[in-house]
């Protein structure tokens, strides 16, 4: 085959076999690949109503057709699941060597299924596969189980992993390949832990072929210079990473402060930004594999109580441990993160938890007998020790590693969890982005900045203004970035291409690697596919149209201050257009003439 | 392949050398995929002639590849000749039709810059891509470039200068 390398390993934890099947090639044309693929896959073998820490739930890694070729960023796979968190269909995505090292050992993916009588990982190593105990690495940090397993196999294998976190169940645990690269959300990594899967070690020298070589050359030749030439991929990713964003929200007004309590204004910003951070703490750029942006921070903190060197924080990061806990200490910032990669969780959730906590402790909700200490908004030391104790679900560390929504529940207030369908929000304020909070209230695995990013148009600009305040037109924009973003991640390249690369080159790289004659209108129907499969599994999953909203706060309080002083999420205007435009009746379940156009069958 | 390929012909490729500059690596290995397509027709890092060894950890990653030694242990120590430099580009070549796979040169090499792949059966070694270097023509961040080998001293010492510089500011 071409661009897909035509293999699938199945691995059945609890008794130990596993098989190598064919790809299904009709699936794969459909569905084409990772995020996509991987979804159908799981669909077609797995219950929607299944307890996700169940071993009846399956762990699915799945790459693209495009993971491993020279193709513009692809160098990604996902991590398909139901999720522990949210108990949507979760599709977590990373970049790093892992993915296209699974594609050289022969495979477009490993399913797990059931769950292994004591910890194992697994060893690919081309064609030869075993699983292997992982007595001597359980417990282990995800850095020191990366550093063992490498010796105890070959120092060249790329190795996923999950840390603490993962074994302890926490909720939003998440799996780590090459030390620092996370499919981070949604608790794939709980999932794993469940599994008594601690890694997934690979190592691969076989090739990847392309069914037009030359074309496909011209293609990449084309959209890697068009990557070059672009303000953001060509400089401001690689320049400043993705912390670029903390002063350009913050001069928007939309970067949330105090769980998205305050104006949308951090005072001292500029303490916390890429400028800051590529001044002070950073190493150098490091890209993910066939990567030409390098957004990648490696970074130093040299000394002082927060002394460490990792990679990140990323602005989702920083922005949910710095702004939004009102703490403008980088240091501390950054401290955090790397025990986040270390420990094997998403700091997003772990962030948007802790402000949860934060509030709840303000608003007199939570008191310090329960807490254990003073959840004071800003306090750097403790934000670090709390990323700590809920790794190892220590102390009020246990409730915590729940996510913000149990949180919030426990304490009688789940209207301070800035959630939607119990995951946390990412680094944008609807209330100053009205298309954002539509795409997040109909994101298939709940509170999403990546599954259609409508920062892009509504604050920079790209790939035309629009006016962030109005409604008008957000359906339209929303459906399609979030059908082209589908069709993106499911063929194994990095959704950072697409603030300079278009629908045309994205489905000119999957025809010239796959051979298949698609359109491009093919390609985004293929995304439009996706969505409504995940919909689909939401829905079966007991998920309706109520559950398609935002957190009460961003709908009925005013923004307090900035640019967008007194707006709200006037999300039901947009909502019901974009049933309308998605094909949906008016309980947002798609219509039998939707699926049928779709190729889908129906609920 | 005649379009990506641009001739070196086409071009002032005579006396370039390849030069790495590995704080600007970042460890992407780009250079190993256009490699192994432009040489094998498949990606495949394993059998690029370019390699790039990574501390991933520190976030530290060095290309390595042949760098077209003028004293060549592997043209020296080749038993049948087969290794000879092309007047044109000066990258030192393996006639395969002469190789005897002994693979003697991938145990001179003293970078380890020679290998020998089982299943081709056959020595992997760069060619400078008949003058156009895809490695460094497709490098993202500038870390492997192909220039005139006057410009590629005169670059490192310009750096060198530069950190005397940063010196005497903070001293001044």
């Amino acid at each position: 085959m071409y661009g897909w390398v035509g293999q699938i390993l199945r691995v059945n934890l609890t008794d130990g076999t596993i098989n190598k099947e064919i790809l299904d090639r009709a699936e794969a044309e459909r569905f084409i690949g990772a995020r996509g693929l991987g979804t159908r896959l799981f669909m077609k073998e797995v219950s929607p109503t299944v307890d996700p820490l169940s071993p009846e739930n399956k762990l699915i890694f799945m790459t693209g057709p495009l993971t491993g070729t020279a193709a513009a960023c692809g160098g990604r796979y996902n991590v398909i699941c139901k999720a522990p968190l949210t108990g949507t269909i979760a599709a977590s995505n990373s970049g790093g060597a892992w993915g296209p090292e699974l594609k050289f050992a022969g495979y477009d993916g490993v399913i797990f299924e059931g769950k292994a009588p004591e910890p194992v990982y697994l060893w690919i190593q081309d064609d030869e596969v075993e699983l292997r105990s992982a007595r001597d690495v359980w417990g282990k940090s995800v850095h020191e189980t990366t550093d063992l397993l490498k010796e105890v196999t070959d120092e060249d294998a790329k190795v996923a992993c999950i840390g603490p976190a993962g074994e302890n169940l926490v909720k939003f645990a998440g799996i780590l390949n090459d030390y620092n690269r996370a499919a981070g959300r949604s608790g794939v990594g709980a999932v794993m832990g469940a599994k008594n899967l601690k890694a997934v070690v690979v190592r691969g020298t076989s090739g990847i072929k392309v069914a037009d070589p030359e074309g496909f050359m011209q293609v990449i030749i084309n959209a890697r210079n068009m990557m070059k030439d672009h303000p953001v991929t060509g400089t401001g990713l690689g320049l400043y990473g993705t912390n670029i964003l903390i002063n350009i929200l913050n001069q928007h007004g939309g970067l949330p402060v105090k769980n998205f309590s305050a104006a949308a204004v951090f005072p001292n910003a500029e303490k916390i930004s890429g400028e800051y951070h590529a001044e002070h703490n950073l190493v150098r750029n490091k890209g993910c594999f066939g990567c030409s942006i390098g957004c990648g921070r490696v970074t130093s903190v040299p000394g002082g109580k927060f002394k460490g060197f990792g990679e990140g924080p990323e602005y989702e990061a920083t922005w949910v441990l710095g702004s939004n806990l009102y703490n403008d200490n980088f240091e501390a910032i950054a401290k955090t993160n790397f025990l986040c990669n270390e420990l094997g969780m998403d700091p997003i959730t772990l962030g948007g938890t802790i402000a949860c906590a934060m509030e709840l402790y303000e608003k007199g909700y939570l008191g310090r007998d329960v807490a254990g200490c003073d959840l004071v908004w800003g306090d750097a030391e403790l934000i670090v020790e709390l990323a700590r104790k809920t790794a190892f679900r220590e102390g009020f560390g246990n409730l915590l590693a729940e996510g913000s929504y149990v949180l919030a529940e426990t304490f009688g207030h789940p209207e301070l969890s800035m959630t939607v369908k119990k995951q946390e929000l990412p680094a944008y304020d609807p209330r100053a982005l009205q298309g954002i909070g539509l795409n997040y209230a109909t994101s298939n695995r709940g509170g999403c900045h990546v599954r259609g990013y409508m920062t892009s148009p509504e604050v920079l600009g790209l790939p035309e203004k629009l006016d962030p305040d109005t409604t008008e037109n957000k359906a339209a924009w929303t459906k399609i970035f979030q059908d082209l973003t589908a069709a993106c991640d499911s063929s194994g390249t990095c959704l950072f291409t697409t603030f300079a690369l278009g629908l045309p080159e994205i489905a000119a790289e999957i025809r010239c690697a796959t051979g298949i004659d698609y359109t491009d209108e093919q390609i985004l129907q293929a995304g439009e596919r996706i969505w409504n499969l995940e919909r689909l599994f939401n829905l079966q999953a007991g998920f309706t149209a109520q559950d398609d909203t935002l957190p009460p706060r961003l709908l009925n309080e005013p923004m307090k201050g900035g640019p967008h002083q007194g707006q709200v999420v006037r999300l039901d205007v947009m909502l019901k257009e974009y049933y309308e435009l998605r094909g949906w009746d008016q309980d947002g379940v798609p219509t039998p003439a939707k699926l049928e156009e779709l190729g889908l069958s129906p609920v | 392949m005649k379009d990506w390929f641009r001739s070196y012909r086409d071009q002032e490729g005579m006396n370039n050398v390849l030069t790495i500059t590995p704080e600007k690596c970042t460890g992407c290995r780009t250079c190993e995929l256009l490699c192994s397509f432009f040489h094998e027709k498949e990606f495949n890092p394993c059998r690029s002639r370019v390699s790039v060894i990574s501390w991933e950890k520190e976030g530290f990653s060095v290309p390595m590849m042949c760098l077209q030694c003028s004293d060549a242990a592997c043209m020296q120590v080749c038993p049948v000749g087969a290794v000879k430099r092309d007047p044109e580009t000066g990258a030192m070549l393996v006639d395969h039709s002469r190789c005897i796979r002994c693979k003697m040169c991938t145990n001179a090499c003293p970078f380890g810059n020679n290998t020998y792949d089982v299943q081709l059966d056959r020595i992997l070694k760069c060619d400078l891509c008949g003058g156009d270097p895809q490695c460094a023509r497709f490098c993202p961040s500038g870390a492997i470039s192909y220039v005139k080998d006057l410009a590629a001293s005169t670059r490192k010492k310009k750096m060198a200068a530069s950190k005397f510089k940063e010196l005497f500011r903070e001293v001044v």
